[in-house]
């Protein structure tokens, strides 16, 4: 379709609107250090957009392969995600697209009677940003995860050693020793 | 108004991507703070400000409006400033010299991983700054706001509240600056003059009062330490067919030896617990000398977090209890803030410690010349003595199921430059090693984002936000390199950075050098291993059982 | 605002002195202010500085950049973790002289490329700029100032003459154009695009920031109009300056009134510099960060206002948990 091929063709100015768009999410001074900072190390954030935007593009102009695409929007959403951005926002990027494409391939759509094929590609841009919302919370859900984790992590051996946790043995067929439990002592508090 | 993000009509809007959903423009010098989840820390429990006769004790929350200060609040906040510009020519230097160049503004992790501005250094410098301006300097005090200026208010105590426990300490733009401003410096400050009408963190003065009670920041009382210590050594025998007890509180022993508490407790700092159980034993036919604590069980204090006068009340079991073992000198565990106090205060807060002995080496004879004075080495320096002198039987092959990366803790880094020894002791106990990139390891590393009290679970996105140039980093090397342990030389790296890199980069697991080396310490006549410490199997041996 | 007050503050100094030198206040514009202000400088910076000065370093605490000194098989890093005060001094006549912590920012690193077909490169980061200016600044300002001490000596020492003749080694234009007044013009203008252009800096810049840069702006344009354009009485300035330096002032008539906006300005500038963040010539020398050694282990700092604080003993200690430690056979002090 004719489309695709627009897009691939206008590929770097599309990228960078949308860079342009979605760090200006961010306050003006910050903006700026994401955009100019072109080292990934010192900028984390700006080169993971990047790297996410170009890969997201890449599957917009095919058919959308789920795994293929997932890794790119998780590099963004995973980072917006603990950003002060409400969930909404934090998945909004992915719109900005529409944005842009209409900006930039305006006239060619009109001249082409694209629209239909435009019609497809926004779909699959309502489909990217139902697949960010769903990395979202996974990523919100692993953070609750991980401030759990983080308690048991700081008491693990207490809980071990208080024979509060339960260990499968290591020989479940049985003729293990039975692990180590016989010689531990509860706590004595 | 058009609509907000998060109303539908947002999205049917035509022109939906003209709304503006920056977050509004304001002038820094505004104080107001909207209290985010995920970017404070709950305030310290009046019962633990009371047990350290700390001023103020009270139940609030930082979200209230009414922060119940004191009513002369404004006064002690600038008389504790006078005091501190006339103690400390660090506070006054830095409150003077700042030409706001902006070098430092992008060298904070907190700034670079979640954007706001006032993270950057200079910024939460000025925050302090512009008080300083306004009612201690003559251009300040007539031109105000145009002098940069700004009245202290009780926003700018609330303010100050979130932004200077937003800071680890890690002393990252301070390499950078021209004139070696230490934004640390200016954060404990403002840190002490918060203490002095009773904002503090709970997770920094809950760790203080348990160490000021029971000696160590978990509040572990002494049976249960030596309990946990006696179960770790079980743990490892079972392991390595080894017998590894230590001993506790022994007078006429040559050395204490002095580790952070989150070791005994903690995943995985456990292990390296287990790493130090089974050295020490290794090295006792050799003849070390060695015991443990109960009353010195802690080598972090988070004193360091909270006021000098509190470093020096926490540390000052250190030297006490190696005066009453009557041992020779102090061997320190591997912890990043703690070797910032041992390394920059502890001799001149509770020194000098002329009961102590010159530290040598019992079993290389090598003088620790560094440490003459504060007779107190670091457990890397004597690890890499030992292995520079052939003292240990090393089988590298036994880490060969791990690759490993190293994080240069900020403390020892940038307050001490403990940078090579860990290398040495890493790459000689292990055949894979493989480095950061440069602009994040040593005197540039990026800090774990839970350093300086902040390593709290309410603090969970922010967190995140500060460890994401580290995870990044780590990621790099996963990728490239299929690393899968990060070793490092801090306790509070071993609990936040699991965090970090199950966010940023996962699959990758936390080590402390210890473990490592004990998994390739090699005994006489032992028998043959197939696990590592942690019980995972050797490469070779996945699929075989005991 | 933070902008434009200070501008307009230059401005209005630059109005005041044409006012004053058209209407003859040639005595007061001359003599007075130059040697009042003169005297706020010298006094307002030592003062400041004996300020820094008497108050103590508690604690010794440099930030450390490098490898600590520990064994002799492992390469430390002396400059920048130096661990005596020779090491020391290298370090801060590094940081004095070349702006080492500046450089350290700017090291050249593969960058990563968006969108590029290239792959990595490498690349300068902007911060290298913010160095190189800042060092073209305060070196070219070192040697102008220098270069005025001909006026206020005679004869006038070599090394000023030298420096003279280097400074306009190029020979362009008559009377030859001075390098350092070309590349001070281009630093200042800068560091000031710099501030206004890159948001981070416009958001944390203070009128504090701009004042000094039009100061010196304006100082700067109108030596360089005096030099180069409007051709001032040489020979009368000197015997001005010289009449300064002997404690005889006369004022020559015929002098320019260029001249006396540009010696306004700096008189301004003289009596602004030790209350402002200019002092940070003087700040550099005392940093803690920088001005220590990193042999805390090996020598004892001392803390002039130590003070005995609230501790839990091990006796206290003993006696909360005594049975508890004997139970699990922890050896005590009193049975």
């Amino acid at each position: 379709m004719k489309l695709e091929d627009l897009l691939l063709q206008k590929k770097t100015s599309i990228l960078e609107k949308w860079f342009q768009l979605i760090v200006e999410t961010y306050p003006a001074e910050t903006a700026k250090f994401l955009k100019k900072q072109k080292d990934r190390f010192a900028n984390p954030v700006g080169a993971a957009i990047f790297q996410g935007i170009d890969g997201i593009f890449d599957q917009l102009c095919q058919e959308i392969d789920l795994d293929e695409v997932s890794p790119f929007l998780d590099k963004i959403v995973r980072i917006r995600a603990i950003q002060e951005f409400s969930p909404s926002q934090a998945v909004a990027f992915i719109f900005l697209l529409k944005h842009v494409i209409r900006e930039e391939l305006e006239s060619e759509i009109r001249e082409n009677r694209l629209s239909q094929e435009l019609f497809i590609i926004e779909s699959r841009i309502d489909d990217l940003a139902l697949l960010s919302f769903n990395i979202y919370m996974k990523c919100r859900e692993q953070i609750y995860e991980m401030k759990f984790n983080e308690v048991r992590n700081k008491t693990y051996s207490l809980l071990k050693k208080a024979n509060l946790l339960y260990e499968i043995p290591k020989n479940v067929s049985g003729c293990q020793n039975e692990t180590n439990t016989d010689k531990m002592t509860p706590l004595t508090v | 108004m058009a609509a907000k993000p998060d109303e539908m009509a947002y999205y049917k809007h035509s022109k939906m991507l003209q709304v503006d959903y920056k977050p509004p423009s304001r002038d820094w010098m505004d104080p107001s703070v909207d209290f985010r989840p995920g970017s404070w820390i709950y305030p310290a429990k009046a019962k633990n400000l009371k047990i350290l006769d700390l001023p103020n004790p009270r139940d609030w929350s930082p979200t209230d409006e009414d922060w119940k200060l004191p009513d002369n609040w404004k006064e002690i906040i600038l008389e504790g400033m006078a005091e501190r510009l006339e103690k400390y020519r660090s506070f006054r230097l830095f409150m003077d010299i700042c030409v706001r160049c902006g070098a430092c503004a992008d060298k904070c992790h907190f700034f670079i991983g979640g954007g706001d501005p006032k993270n950057m250094p200079v910024l939460r410098a000025e925050l302090v700054r512009s008080i300083y301006r306004r009612h201690f300097t003559t251009a300040g005090k007539i031109f105000g706001k145009l002098a940069g200026g700004r009245e202290l208010t009780i926003d700018v105590i609330k303010e100050w509240f979130y932004y200077l426990f937003q800071c680890t300490e890690c002393r990252r733009c301070s390499v950078f600056c021209p004139y070696g401003i230490d934004t640390a410096e200016i954060t404990m400050i403002g840190r002490e003059l918060l203490n002095l009408v009773g904002c503090h963190i709970n997770w920094a003065i809950e760790p203080v009062a348990n160490c000021f009670m029971t000696g160590n920041h978990m509040g572990i009382l002494p049976h249960a330490y030596k309990d946990m210590a006696d179960f770790l050594a079980e743990e490892t025998e079972e392991i390595i067919g080894i017998d590894v007890k230590g001993d506790f509180n022994r007078k006429g022993a040559e050395i204490l030896f002095i580790t952070p508490s989150g070791d005994i407790f903690g995943d995985p700092g456990i292990i390296t617990f287990m790493g130090y159980l089974t050295l020490f034993r290794y090295l006792k036919d050799q003849g070390l000398d060695i015991t443990w604590s109960t009353y010195a069980s802690e080598g972090g204090n988070f004193g360091l977090f909270t006021s000098h006068e509190m470093i020096k009340r926490l540390n000052v079991k250190m030297y006490a209890e190696a005066k009453r073992l009557k041992v020779k000198w102090i061997l320190g565990g591997e912890c990043g803030h703690m070797w910032r106090v041992v390394n920059q205060y502890m001799d001149t807060m509770n020194g000098p410690a002329d009961f102590l002995e010159e530290p040598v080496s019992p079993i290389t004879g090598t003088k620790f010349e560094n440490a003459k004075s504060t007779k107190m080495v670091h457990i890397t320096e004597f690890t890499a003595d030992l292995i520079k002198n052939n003292k240990l039987k090393l089988d590298p092959s036994r880490n060969d199921h791990v690759k490993v990366t190293f994080h240069d803790s900020c403390n020892p880094a940038r307050a001490m430059g403990l940078l090579e020894e860990p290398r040495y002791v890493i790459k000689n106990v292990c055949n894979n090693f493989y480095e950061m990139p440069d602009n994040t390891i040593r005197e540039q590393t990026f800090c774990c984002g839970g350093g300086a009290g902040l390593g709290t679970e309410e603090m969970m996105e922010m967190r995140l936000r500060g460890g994401l140039p580290r995870g990044n980093a780590v990621k790099y090397v996963q990728e490239k390199h299929d690393v899968n342990r990060l070793a490092c030389i801090c306790a509070i790296d071993r609990a936040t950075l699991v965090t970090v890199c199950d966010y940023w980069a996962p699959g990758v697991q936390v080590t402390g050098i210890h473990e490592l080396v004990a998994n390739a310490l090699v005994f006489d006549g032992e028998k043959e291993r197939t696990t590592d410490l942690r019980g995972e199997p050797l490469k070779g041996m996945e699929g075989e059982e005991e | 605002m933070r902008l434009l007050f200070p501008l307009l503050a230059v401005a209005v100094l630059i109005l005041v002195a044409f006012a004053g030198a058209t209407a003859g206040l040639n005595f007061l514009f001359g003599v007075v202010i130059p040697y009042v202000a003169f005297a706020i400088f010298v006094f307002g910076v030592v003062l400041r500085v004996v300020q820094w000065a008497r108050v103590p370093v508690p604690f010794r605490i440099p930030s450390t950049c490098g490898q600590e000194k520990s064994f002799p098989w492992i390469k430390r890093n002396k400059i920048d973790n130096p661990s005596s005060t020779g090491a020391v001094v290298v370090r801060m006549l590094l940081e004095i002289l070349l702006f080492r912590s500046l450089f350290r920012n700017t090291k050249a690193e593969i960058h990563y490329e968006p969108f590029s077909p290239a792959g990595p490169k490498v690349t300068y980061g902007s911060a290298k700029w913010l160095w190189l200016a800042g060092l073209a600044f305060h070196w070219s300002f070192l040697t102008i100032a220098i270069r005025h001490l001909r006026f206020f000596t005679e004869p006038i020492p070599s090394f000023v003459s030298l420096l003279e003749y280097l400074d306009g080694f190029f020979q362009i234009g008559v009377p030859a154009i001075y390098a350092t007044d070309a590349v001070i013009l281009a630093a200042v203008t800068y560091l000031f695009i710099r501030r206004v252009i890159v948001p981070q800096l416009r958001y944390i810049s203070l009128p504090a920031d701009y004042f000094p840069l039009f100061l010196i702006f304006g100082i700067v344009a109108s030596g360089v109009l005096m030099r180069y354009v409007t051709r001032i009485d040489v020979v009368g300035i000197k015997e001005l300056a010289m009449g300064w330096v002997t404690l005889h002032p006369t004022v020559p008539d015929g002098i320019g009134v260029m001249f006396y906006v540009h010696l306004f300005l700096v008189s301004t500038l003289f009596v602004y510099f030790p209350f402002s963040k200019l002092m940070h010539m003087g700040g550099v020398f005392l940093s803690p960060t920088r001005n220590l050694a990193n042999n805390n282990r090996a020598v004892r700092h001392i803390n002039p206002w130590d003070y005995p604080v609230k501790i839990h003993t091990y006796d206290e200690y003993e006696d909360d948990f005594r049975d508890l430690m004997k139970q699990a056979g922890i050896p005590v002090e009193k049975e």
